[in-house]
């Protein structure tokens, strides 16, 4: 058999042909987007459930203006998410989830902003934009801490409902939400906000982890000793990614 | 003169790759092992143990079942208070049995043990790759697997014993613990080690689709890879895509057990006090485990049909018949794997007119997988059959895969399903489908690349034995099992004495017992034909089934980055078997067609041009250094 053995750059590469990376994007890039797939479907399916759970139980039917909270019907989100801190019995009507989402956001473009001033290999820039985004992951998870703590803590008044307990039928006056029951609507109200949103959360915190991580060998001076910040790149995927998934859980539990 | 210098250099890369070698320990080189092969061969070892392990289980059950009044005393060694002293199998343990059985051999075996090894052992070796992409990774994934095992194993040993639901773990029953013992600590290790496994799979499959894509040698064109390699890249986007959902299942059924929520749990009563679960849906998780479900278990078949495709083509010496059509047929059967899962369903109070639409849906199935049918077939016809063992289990394969699939358009009709659903005809139809069919596929795959793997070659006798032997024993069991699955005899029952209409069915019941004994006992050839071989069987030449894929050009011994030297370049597709005209009745796929001018057809001599082309194109680390 011949010599395989030929220069390489002779001749215009064939992306599907073999030899090469198809559309030079690395390994490491492609493991990132394989894995930004599977996740989509941990979130669909969650997402899913939801949809599923909350079609099968009654809506509310009457006028928004006289809506009341029950574990008959789902409530109506707008009339659930109404608090913004420091502004105590101020009706709000998605004021702060809406700026918490801006953030998240916001973040997304600094990311951008890195990963370009990482094609330049232009450190100090990629080190700011690390910062801020690094700033609004972190406000982003107080806000939602906020949240969370209104949530559970309720409103002033609570609701009366008829709830099972220690296996009897009994009316009482619910504050805020837990696991098993809540003041809002039925449970699994209250369990999927807490599940998904605690999911989506979770993400978000390790995406910050790894976004600290980077930002420190960026830092040191690593990517430029390696003449490469693809690694801004993928974790820049992630947290796009991490982006988009909120904006589906918004859409599913602020404003559907 | 740049040619010369390039082989110099790389030999140089070569020899320093050896010092390389030396300094490896044990532990590296074995266990915390990075080399892709390795990897595989700790895949198939475990998945031999599970094996073993798995059918035993079904051993004991099937005597259960078939002769209910024996004495299990002898049993008491091994499974201790399981048995009474009057030497019955707990009926709470014959559940528990049940269960593990079907985990460990969907899950651990079929899953794990099947596209462990062979992804893992033929990807590089096939596209023509030093390792894996990420080597690290691919470590990872097999001790994720392993610490998934471990738990499993463990689990099984806990005085309340291991999970008892079925393996799908339908909730209620599997979310709350006062429903069974099993469904206690059994249950939560249960999930853990799934989660565990779950993380595996997806590490792993990142991993093999990366490399697929990013690792082929050069001239190795998506539309020259072999059926092997196909099959292992779209079980991998399969698993991809279905094992985060059981990822979602599973983690919201943790919070229903532990956490009071009520996503699958609504108005349950136990001794007569209601839970305060309101509102979630059983149902719910059915749909959420057979999207997963029903996509598996083309994860468990696909591998197999990939290594049937291979040893088939090389041991007809003929052309893989529809290359293209084999392809076609695997990427319709994964898109349709996603939108049938409701099949599994059709009994749950479905509104029928859904039900129908996945009947339909589920129906058109029968296509492609008659496609990849009759393709095996015409490539059996007239051909100079080789009649290896890997050869035969592949040609079982073919066969049980068509039988199973029958009885799966029976069960596909809605209607039919009403009778026929949770009895043992579903249990037979499963069987020959999905758990002979990919063992026989494991088989097929051991015996076939046992040479590559070990540098040895497995005793070709033992092997037809092997394969004669299990063969009738796996129709004996499965062929009656679908009479007494019409008879109505349900499947997850501990016994069937206290009916009157299955009295005259227990003789059958026990042929299946003894046939499946039979069966289990045949394997021991096989066990004891592996490992011997592994130490002491016959030195293997390079390419002893004279064979057109790139594993074969590889040293008898592969050592770690597989080639030394250069990685082939690849010329053609692996199927040229006896082609008109050939001195040799194959030609390996790293042959150009400048070298075969005898025997190349009109468009390909056209190809000889591109062949500067293909060598040139080393654009990949893999090509710049002997690692
Ligand atoms: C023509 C193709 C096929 C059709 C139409 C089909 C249809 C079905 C249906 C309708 C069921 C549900 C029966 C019931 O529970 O009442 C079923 C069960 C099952 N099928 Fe198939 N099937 C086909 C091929 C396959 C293949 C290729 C595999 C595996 C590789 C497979 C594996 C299974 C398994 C594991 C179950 C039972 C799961 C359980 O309930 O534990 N089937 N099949
Ligand atoms: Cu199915």
């Amino acid at each position: 058999m011949a010599s395989n053995v030929t220069t390489p750059g002779a001749v215009e590469p064939k992306f599907w042909m073999g030899g090469i990376e198809p559309m030079k994007a690395s390994y490491g890039k492609l493991m990132m987007w394989f894995f930004l797939i599977s996740d989509t479907f941990t979130f669909s399916a969650l997402l899913v459930a939801y949809g599923y759970q909350r079609f099968s139980f009654p809506a509310y039917s009457g006028e928004v203006a006289d809506f009341v909270n029950s574990n008959l019907y789902w409530p109506i989100p707008e009339k659930v998410y109404a608090a913004v801190p420091f502004l105590h019995g101020v009706y709000l009507p998605l004021v702060f989830v809406g700026i918490m989402t801006f953030i998240l956001i916001a973040s997304s473009v600094t990311m951008v902003l890195a990963v370009e001033a990482g094609h330049r290999k232009d450190r100090a820039t990629v080190e700011k934009y690390m910062l801020w985004t690094i700033l609004g992951g972190f406000t982003f998870l107080g806000c939602q801490a906020w949240e969370w703590a209104h949530f559970i803590h309720g409103t002033d008044n609570g609701t009366l409902m008829t709830i099972m307990e220690n296996g009897k039928m009994v009316e009482k006056t619910i504050f805020g939400a837990n696991l098993t029951v809540n003041e809002y609507g039925p449970a699994a109200f209250a369990d999927f906000f807490f599940f998904i949103t605690g999911f989506h959360g979770t993400h978000v915190f390790s995406g910050v982890i790894l976004n600290i991580l980077i930002f420190f060998r960026v830092a040191t001076g690593l990517y430029d000793k390696r003449g490469s910040y693809e690694m801004v790149e993928k974790v820049g995927l992630y947290w796009h990614f991490v982006d988009l998934v909120w904006v589906f859980v918004f859409t599913f539990f602020y404003l559907v | 003169m740049s040619a010369i210098v390039g082989a110099e250099s790389i030999h140089e890369h070569a020899e320093s790759h050896e010092h390389h070698h030396v300094s490896q320990n044990f532990w590296q080189k074995y266990i915390f092992s990075e080399d892709h092969k390795v990897i595989a061969k700790q895949y198939l070892i475990t998945g031999i143990i599970w094996a073993v392990i798995g059918i035993s289980m079904s051993v004991i059950f099937r005597i259960q079942l078939g002769m209910p009044d024996s004495n299990l005393s002898w049993l008491k060694p091994v499974l201790g208070q399981w048995i009474s002293d009057s030497g019955k199998l707990d009926p709470n343990f014959y559940l528990a049995l049940v269960t593990m059985h079907g985990t460990i051999m969907v899950f651990f075996v079929l899953t794990a043990g099947l596209s462990g090894t062979f992804s893992n052992f033929l990807i590089p070796l096939q596209i023509g790759a030093r390792d894996m992409a990420s080597g690290f990774m691919n470590m990872l994934s097999y001790w994720f697997f392993f610490l998934a095992s471990i738990i499993m194993f463990g689990s099984i040993f806990l005085q309340t014993g291991p999970a008892a639901g079925g393996w799908v773990i339908y909730p209620p029953l599997s979310a709350l613990p006062e429903a069974h013992p099993g469904s206690g600590m059994g249950m939560t290790l249960w999930l853990t080690s799934m989660a565990f496994f779950i993380v595996s799979q997806l590490l792993g499959g990142i991993n093999y689709i990366t490399t697929v894509i990013n690792l082929r040698t050069r001239g190795m064109s998506f539309d020259r890879l072999p059926l092997t390699i196909w099959a292992f890249l779209i079980t991998a986007v399969l698993g991809l895509i279905s094992f985060p959902v059981l990822l979602s299942s599973v983690l919201l059924l943790i919070m229903d057990r532990h956490f009071g929520t009520s996503f699958y749990l609504s108005d349950i009563y136990i001794n007569g006090e209601a839970l305060p679960n309101v509102g979630g849906s059983p149902i719910l998780f059915q749909h959420l485990f057979w999207f997963l479900g029903h996509p598996e278990v083309y994860i468990v078949l696909l591998p197999g049909l990939g290594i049937t495709s291979e040893v088939i083509a090389t041991n007809a010496r003929k052309p893989i018949f529809g290359y293209r059509a084999m392809i076609a047929s695997m990427l319709g059967i994964a898109f349709l794997a996603f939108i049938v899962w409701a099949h599994h369903m059709f009994v749950t109070g479905m509104n029928p007119f859904l039900g129908s639409v996945f009947m339909f849906l589920t129906l058109i199935i029968a296509v492609p997988s008659a496609v990849k049918g009759f393709n095996y077939i015409t490539t059996l016809w007239r051909g100079n059959i080789v009649f290896t063992p890997g050869m035969l289990f592949s040609i079982g394969l073919v066969s049980l895969f068509v039988s199973g699939g029958l009885t799966g358009i029976i069960l596909g009709n809605s209607a039919l399903d009403i009778q026929l659903h949770d009895t043992y005809f579903v249990v037979a139809h499963f069987h020959l489908v999905m758990g002979a069919a990919s063992a026989f596929g494991l088989f097929a795959g051991v015996y076939h690349w046992f040479p590559k793997m070990f540098g040895r070659m497995m005793n070709p006798t033992l092997g037809q034995l092997h394969f004669w032997l299990s063969f009738i024993g796996i129709y004996m069991v499965f062929i009656p099992m679908h009479y007494v699955g019409i008879a109505g005899f349900p499947r997850r029952y501990y016994q069937f004495t206290s009916y009157d209409f299955t009295h005259k069915f227990m003789d059958m019941n026990m042929f299946i017992s003894i046939a499946a004994i039979f069966s289990f006992l045949a394997q021991f050839i096989f066990l004891w034909n592996f490992f011997y071989s592994i130490f002491k069987g016959k030195k293997a030449p390079k390419n002893p089934w004279r064979s057109n894929t790139l594993e074969w050009t590889t040293p008898v011994n592969v050592g770690h980055g597989n080639w030394e030297g250069e990685i082939p370049a690849v010329y053609r597709w692996s199927y040229d078997y006896s082609k008109p005209g050939a001195k040799e009745d194959f030609i390996p796929q790293n042959v150009p067609y400048s070298q075969t001018l005898e025997s190349n057809l009109p468009h390909e001599n056209e190809l000889i041009a591109t062949e500067k082309e293909i060598e040139a194109q080393n654009f990949n680390d893999q090509f710049k250094t002997a690692h």
